[in-house]
């Protein structure tokens, strides 16, 4: 790729990974396409670049694509940054990440059936009982409970990094409610308008048919008896929540009510809304509301959002959540650790995508090996999510490193140490033109009967210089993803 | 699926309409007034408007004296005031929001984008000088939202709600742009007569209900106040009449019942018969003798009536 003089000449991606140019060493064997996107790109100046990703920003915030940040006294909507500069996935890599997470899938739900029925995992020693029965996302009113085509996550986002010599791995399991759909949708969207040039005659697999296959996943787990049009509905906590824009999105593209826990009632055991013409009997929820906040009957007393007898309603098995009830115990960070074993157990398969390595502090080896390379390892909480809590070693002070450490003596089970991973890069549009910046992947799995990848998936960009760390909470960004076709 | 409505959207999609109306109406009536007081008559007739929409107490508290530029900052931008523009756009959007899924993604935008156009707004962009302008380009978005919503929303239970909720509104308007004319127009002490030298009083009553054009061309020579009122009450073929949002609600009111089977909206169509009854009913050389005031007041308190009505029958308020 050294031919490229223009916008791109002056790129150093280092000795990382960069998503447009391959391995730091040069030796990748060039994709045609990916030459073809580069050198369009290259020719590209740098003026009518920042044009462009200003014309899409206002775009962006006109369409309301925006998430909620909350300050002192008032709710501002902010738009997730969009980094015009795509990020390219070839068709052999996607093959890959698409078989490694249908099977990840897979294991977590086999997982999840035996936890709440046989527990044969845990009889067999596999896996330490208090990290299931200790963990707080365990939901002991499941046990036994039947689920429809034994689906407990329909909706999955598993997140990939790639390391420095170009593999995926995986980082982190999202089993409960995992965002950043909408962005990818729209994003491609946002793409199309402005960057027309960019595209032709590049052939990108499609992403605008989610809704279609969500829809499709979540009619196939419904109700015995709900017939051949379940009623669907999406529930959100409301207008104000952050995400509030991506149940939108969802509604709108499954063509499904977005209610509210006061727009739903229970009678008999069953789930009904209302409308107009009366009470309605709903078949499916989506839920976007957390466990303990829906039914202050079943769980938590104090819940506005939920609904009172829901939780009766799907024991009875006359309505489907999605996803089910406890889920959270297996994309907890340290059950993420015994994954690969999982795998193994359930399947008799090896991880099609591996894990990074992983230290568990609650097991004295682990401790003592983070103990030991303190400065050296990322340290994560195990129960928080959005990337709070993560202290990164090597760009810790001495103050933070010995706060840590006193933290992992006084509870080493609530975490886990990996190495640094050398995070791909991917060209960025940033302030001092163009520059390379980490970032991750999250595609998105839906399982109905069987389960089905986006083609696709949530870039995330660090756009601080250096970062790791690519949450929108946490000053992150988000990119097109494009996946070649064959 | 069988094809419901929620009852929270139902409630809605009523309201969206409503304020997205009374932002029009409310624009087309602050020009019309700003043009007409800078040219004749001071500050009178600002105290005329509070009073007919029902502020004046809540204005006094808030401002020393009726000043132009206070009244226009009164109901323009400021956000303290529950019947501004700029809390209809607010309260427009809060509603769009919550039906996102339902309506047109051109719909939402549109409405976001007069709502982010709201929040840049400076008090010198009001200025006197500037006023019509601004007025002029919130008709302009108001338009703009009509003609997006006739021809992107799906017509279905929510287009009715939608429609209703914006022919109540426009009733509740033309009745107070009426009254608003007529109480002037006593002020000033002008009869049933020719309207000769006080022309520009009744033109711009007709202005601010859109309806001057069509009114020439429905009486082209005469000009004269129980002609404009009939007009403005009664004429089925204007689309801000009175009469003409009565029957579009009737019509609509129908479908629900008939077609998407609403058995609950029966009780308010109930109380829209009333309506029809008190407007067919209408002497209008009686009414514009006296004054008109407290037929207007009646047909708004009607209105109110029907509208809680139909919230107690399709929008799960009460019972």
């Amino acid at each position: 790729m050294n031919s490229l003089k223009g916008l791109l000449g002056a790129y150093d991606q280092g000795e990382f990974y960069c998503e447009l140019m391959g391995l730091p060493d040069n030796s990748s064997v060039p994709s045609r396409t990916l030459e073809t996107i580069n050198r369009r790109l290259d020719k590209m100046s740098l003026k009518a670049l920042r044009r462009r990703a200003e014309a899409s920003e206002k775009e962006l915030y006109n369409l309301g694509i925006t998430f909620t940040v909350y300050t002192d006294s008032q709710a501002i909507d902010r738009i997730l940054p969009f980094d015009v500069l795509p990020r390219v996935i070839t068709a052999q890599d996607f093959d890959k990440i698409e078989r490694g997470v249908q099977q990840r899938v897979k294991a977590i739900n086999t997982f999840l059936k035996d936890i709440y029925h046989d527990q044969k995992i845990l009889k067999d020693g596999l896996i330490p009982k208090e990290l299931v029965f200790g963990n707080e996302n365990y939901c002991k009113q499941m046990e036994g409970v039947h689920i429809p085509e034994d689906t407990y996550v329909h909706i999955c986002g598993i997140d990939l990094v790639r390391d420095v010599d170009g593999s995926f791995k995986i980082l982190e399991d999202n089993a409960r409610t995992p965002s950043g759909v909408s962005y990818v949708v729209e994003n491609r969207h946002l793409m199309l308008r402005t960057f027309p040039d960019f595209l032709k005659g590049v052939g990108i697999r499609r992403v605008s048919d989610y809704g279609l296959h969500l829809y499709k996943a979540l009619a196939e787990v419904a109700p015995k008896g709900a017939g051949p049009n379940p009623a669907v509905v999406l529930l959100s906590p409301g207008v104000y929540n952050s995400a509030y824009f991506e149940h939108v999105f969802l509604a709108r593209e499954m063509g499904v009510p977005l209610v509210e826990g006061g727009d739903l009632v229970t009678e008999d055991d069953k789930v009904y809304m209302k409308t107009t013409a009366g009470l309605e009997q709903v078949d499916v929820i989506y839920r976007r509301i957390g466990d303990d906040f829906l039914d202050p009957k079943a769980f938590r007393k104090d819940s506005m959002l939920g609904v009172p007898g829901l939780f009766q309603a799907y024991r009875k098995g006359n309505v489907t959540l999605a996803n089910a009830i406890g889920t959270g115990v297996a994309d907890d960070k340290a059950i993420y650790a015994y994954m690969p074993r999982i795998i193994k157990y359930y399947l008799d398969e090896d991880a099609i995508l591996d894990n990074v390595e992983t230290n568990i502090c609650g097991e004295k080896e682990g401790l003592d090996f983070t103990l030991d390379n303190l400065d050296k390892l990322v340290v994560k909480p195990v129960g928080e999510a959005g990337g709070y809590g993560v202290m990164v070693g090597p760009r810790a002070t001495k103050k933070e490193l010995a706060q840590r450490r006193q933290e992992l003596l006084d509870d080493p089970a609530n975490y886990i140490s990996q190495p640094v991973i050398g995070l791909s890069v991917c060209p960025t549009l940033v302030k001092e033109g163009i520059e390379p910046r980490h970032v991750d992947l999250r595609p998105f799995a839906v399982t109905g009967k069987n389960t089905w990848v986006l083609p696709g998936g949530l870039t995330r960009v660090a756009l601080n210089k250096g970062s790791l760390i690519v949450n929108s909470s946490q000053g992150g960004g988000s990119k097109d993803t494009w996946v070649l076709e064959k | 699926m069988k094809n419901s409505l929620l009852s929270r959207f139902a409630l809605n999609i009523f309201w969206l309409a409503r304020y997205m109306e009374r932002t029009d109406s409310l624009a087309r009536l602050l020009e019309v007034t700003e043009t007409h007081s800078r040219d004749e008559h001071g500050t009178q007739d600002w105290e005329l408007i509070l009073e007919v929409n029902g502020d004046l107490e809540r204005y006094k508290k808030q401002y020393k004296k009726i000043t132009t530029e206070d009244v226009i900052y009164f109901y323009s931008i400021d956000k303290k005031n529950s019947t501004s523009l700029i809390t209809s756009v607010m309260l427009a959007r809060e509603n769009a929001r919550s039906l996102r899924h339902l309506i047109s993604t051109e719909m939402w935008s549109e409405i976001n984008t007069l709502h982010n156009f709201f929040s840049t707004v400076k008090k010198r962009d009001i200025q006197t000088r500037r006023f019509s302008g601004f007025c002029q380009s919130i008709k302009e978005r108001c338009q703009a939202h009509s003609g997006i919503t006739e021809a992107t929303l799906y017509r279905d239970q929510a287009y009715t709600f939608y429609w209703i909720g914006k022919m109540v509104e426009r009733a509740d308007q033309a009745s107070r742009l009426l009254d608003v004319g007529f109480r002037r127009a006593q002020k000033l002490g002008y009869g049933d007569a020719d309207a000769g030298e006080n022309l520009s009083h009744w033109t711009g009553l007709l202005r601010s209900v859109g309806g001057y054009q069509a009114y020439r061309r429905t009486h082209p020579i005469h000009l004269r106040s129980h002609e404009i009122t009939d007009f403005i009450l009664l004429n089925i073929s204007f689309p801000r009449s009175v009469n003409y949002c009565i029957e579009e609600i009737r019509d609509y009111m129908d479908e629900l019942i008939e077609l998407h089977d609403v058995e609950k909206a029966r009780d308010a169509m109930q109380a829209l018969e009333i309506i029809r009854k008190q407007l067919s009913g209408a002497d209008v050389q009686s009414l514009v003798s006296t004054g008109l005031h407290e037929f207007a007041d009646t047909l708004q308190q009607q209105l109110v009536t029907f509208t809680t009505v139909l919230a107690k029958g399709c929008f799960g308020k009460g019972n």
